[in-house]
């Protein structure tokens, strides 16, 4: 039985020099002119020649001096004026050193990237998208076809001369034939039969495809298609401003929204370098943990009726609804908040935030027990999950991994802590850890992190609402008071500019993250200053993890393929975005 | 029936037949996004759907009469949407759940359908974005009294044709209009 380890250890931080030696000893391993330091950024950015990236990625990997493990992302972005036009944007992360890097390679639309599957299996999927929004090749890539959009579309979507409404009828005989790798076995004792799974169907959350090639109940091969929810999250933010960009966060992970609008408004104001106001900081903090629960309540209440135990769904769900409450209180809306705005939120928390929220407090650790009482120690449970779908900390690193299913197999990574923002490094928590990796604790590290976000948010309610502004005053971000606009030439003006033009964002790029509900959720923006995002790539959790699913399932049964998509909490709308 | 202690009732069994299917709907939930959520808290205890009958939810197209679908539908689902709904028996009746379903919403995009009636008849449009679980529970009301309507005017038309003695097909969608919640 998987056990709660003792609290980790902090994330070691390496001095920021050793890091640049580190950089600058790789860099001395390739010519001079191959790799461009580019200055001025929020991160170390290398413009890297195409031709060295394979051998790059790996050094940087596997240099003890450097060591990055983890590919966050990979983004493309479109210069339809410029010479190469394309730029493929790589975002790497050490977890142990807490490092980041960013690897800019600029390629023309007949250069083929090198493949960097071999180096970080997470980039399987990225370079798919890569090839399906932009066009770009990918050489010794196994699998290079459409992600998202479906295969009868033409095109490629996010190239800026795309038309963002040019729609394309899917036709039966163009629909996705799945490609399986067949282990090369002699032992063919049965006739191998191919299933389809979803994407209508219960188990596939109404939106993943599975087809898995059976031997008896085993599955020898599977491939995962999805894109059932594509709806095009990215190039919508091309087309609106800045503002106007944050209801359609709100729709990426829907089950905790509000994690969504702070990780985006961060990211902007990170732009505009906007100072936040301590209380809509503390009124974030709160709501954001208060969203997690949420998350973590219909992730596990989903896995649970996923493998057959209907009753703590039920339970699970009434503290979303308590929680419902206290985010209509505060926005009038139950799901889709919008409640975060750049530079601060929508409007004030409601004279009765602080008795709501300890009312909640109390409300919601009992359902949590109830579930635990009836689920942890339940024979048909530990038998249905205990060792299945289990993954190994470094293995699920090299996929791409973050958030509580990575925290289930022994990696101690968390935003919060390793590159702390808001209050969270002002609370006193601690990350939960398992080492099983397997469904059990997946499910175990969320009860653990729910009881966790009850901490924090108890701790900032001891310490009181912060008295001050619920937005920050700069008149270019926020819009001024109604009173003022009625009654101040200069307010009205502001009122109307903003209205009118949308915030006016400096040129730059900028990668910005926060922990969302299940992993960094990280947001890269281009502006080039025309009062609309140029580029805004979404890092979703999500999508490293499911790229995985497969060789998760591969192997096991087929009802075990079930109980394990529940476990790994893919929201289909941050998924496919 | 000792519910009724001794008195009797005196009904057609199309009327008995129209009432059981009016007050027990067994959805189909086609839930891809955001309203499936919504949905799911309409289930849920707070909210008890089963007070007005359409709780038991099927995942099969062929045991179920109503179909809800919840949340965006983009052009690669529009396919198997349809292929759903071809394979329900009828009578069936289609509620569209949420400003996505209804009219694509927000995302007037590349890859999103413009509401779900560019490929299959809508009874009941809900809006919202999501809509609310009251928003919803209306939307099952409105349902109710529209399939009254329907049946009754199916039967009407199944017996012209009868009289008339010719076979023609038979189709519940003879009426255009749909009611909006």
């Amino acid at each position: 039985m998987p056990t709660l380890a003792p609290p980790p250890p902090e994330t070691p931080e390496a001095p920021a020099a050793a890091a640049t030696d580190g950089l600058a000893a790789v860099r001395a391993r390739f010519p001079a002119e191959s790799i461009t330091p580019q200055q001025g950024l929020d991160q170390p950015t290398w413009i890297v020649e195409r031709e060295i990236l394979a051998d790059l990625a790996r050094q940087l990997r596997d240099d003890p001096a450097t060591k990055f493990d983890l590919l966050l992302d990979v983004a493309g972005v479109d210069f339809p004026d410029r010479e190469p036009r394309f730029d493929a944007v790589y975002h790497l992360c050490s977890l142990s050193r807490g490092a980041r890097l960013r690897l800019k390679v600029p390629l023309a639309e007949d250069q083929p990237l090198p493949s960097l599957i071999p180096v970080w299996k997470a980039a399987n999927w990225f370079e798919r998208e890569l090839y399906d929004m932009f066009g770009l090749q990918v050489s010794g890539h196994p699998n290079l076809r459409r992600l998202l959009c479906h295969e009868g579309f033409q095109g490629h979507a996010l190239r800026k001369d795309y038309d963002p409404a040019r729609r394309w009828i899917l036709t039966e005989d163009k629909i996705y034939q799945p490609k399986f790798d067949l282990p090369q076995t002699a032992d063919d004792l049965f006739e191998r039969m191919i299933v389809n799974i979803g994407p209508s169907h219960p188990a596939m959350h109404g939106t993943f495809r599975l087809m898995a090639v059976l031997d008896g109940e085993t599955i020898v091969a599977s491939d995962v298609e999805i894109g059932y929810l594509h709806r095009c999250f990215e190039k919508m933010a091309e087309t609106h401003n800045w503002q106007q960009v944050i209801p359609y966060t709100d729709r990426l992970n829907y089950c905790s929204s509000f994690i969504n609008n702070v990780g985006y408004c961060r990211t902007v104001e990170k732009l505009l370098q906007v100072e936040v106001p301590p209380r809509a900081v503390w009124a974030r903090t709160i709501l954001s943990e208060f969203s997690r629960i949420m998350d973590h309540c219909v992730c596990n209440g989903s896995t649970l009726v996923d493998s057959g135990g209907l009753t703590n769904f039920w339970y699970m769900f009434q503290p979303r609804e308590e929680i419902y409450g206290l985010l209509e209180s505060c926005c009038g809306a139950r799901l889709t908040v919008s409640y975060g705005r750049i530079g601060g939120l929508a409007q004030d928390l409601p004279p009765d935030f602080m008795e709501r929220s300890r009312r909640l407090l109390e409300i919601i650790p009992p359902f949590i027990d109830d579930v635990e009482k009836l689920v942890d120690k339940n024979r048909i449970w530990i038998d249905r999950s205990v060792g299945v779908a289990a993954i190994a900390g470094d293995e699920a690193v090299n996929w791409g991994w973050t958030g509580p299913c990575l925290r289930a197999s022994g990696v101690p990574y968390d935003v919060r802590r390793a590159h702390p923002y808001d209050l969270y490094d002002t609370v006193d928590w601690e990350v939960p850890v398992l080492y099983g990796g397997d469904v059990y604790d997946r499910y175990r590290i969320r009860m653990l992190e729910i009881r966790q976000s009850l901490s924090i948010i108890r701790q900032l309610l001891d310490r009181g609402m912060p008295e001050g502004p619920y937005i920050t005053d700069d008149p270019h971000v926020a819009l001024p008071p109604k009173e003022a606009c009625y009654n101040q030439m200069e307010a009205m003006i502001y009122h109307f500019k903003l209205i009118m033009d949308g915030i006016q964002v400096p040129e730059g790029e900028t990668y910005s993250m926060v922990e969302g509900a299940n992993g960094e959720l990280g947001f890269y923006a281009i502006s080039d200053g025309s009062g609309r995002p140029y580029r805004l790539k979404c890092r979703p959790p999500c999508f490293p993890i499911f790229s995985t699913f497969s060789r998760l399932i591969d192997g096991g049964s087929v009802s075990d393929a079930i109980v394990s998509l529940g476990g790994l909490n893919i929201i289909a709308g941050e998924l496919e975005r | 029936m000792n519910i009724i202690g001794e008195s009797w009732v005196t009904t057609k069994f199309e009327n008995l037949e129209d009432w059981a299917q009016r007050n027990s709907f067994w959805p189909f939930p086609f839930g891809t996004a955001c309203c499936a959520i919504e949905f799911m808290s309409t289930l849920s205890s707070h909210y008890d759907v089963a007070r007005f009958g359409s709780e038991v939810v099927r995942f099969s197209p062929r045991q179920s009469d109503v179909l809800l679908v919840a949340g965006t539908i983009n052009d690669k689902m529009a396919p198997v949407l349809k292929k759903i709904y071809d394979q329900m028996a009828d009578p069936k009746w289609v509620i569209s759940m949420g400003a996505c379903a209804c009219s694509g919403g927000f995302y007037r995009a590349y890859h999103v359908m413009q509401g779900i009636d560019e490929v299959i008849p809508v009874d009941v449009y809900v809006p919202g974005c999501p809509p609310t679980p009251e928003g919803l529970i209306y939307g099952i009301l409105q349902l109710k009294e529209k399939v009254a309507r329907d049946r009754k005017k199916l039967r009407a038309r199944a017996k012209s044709i009868a009289a008339e003695g010719e076979p023609r097909e038979v189709s519940d969608r003879a009426d255009a209009g749909s009611a909006t919640a």
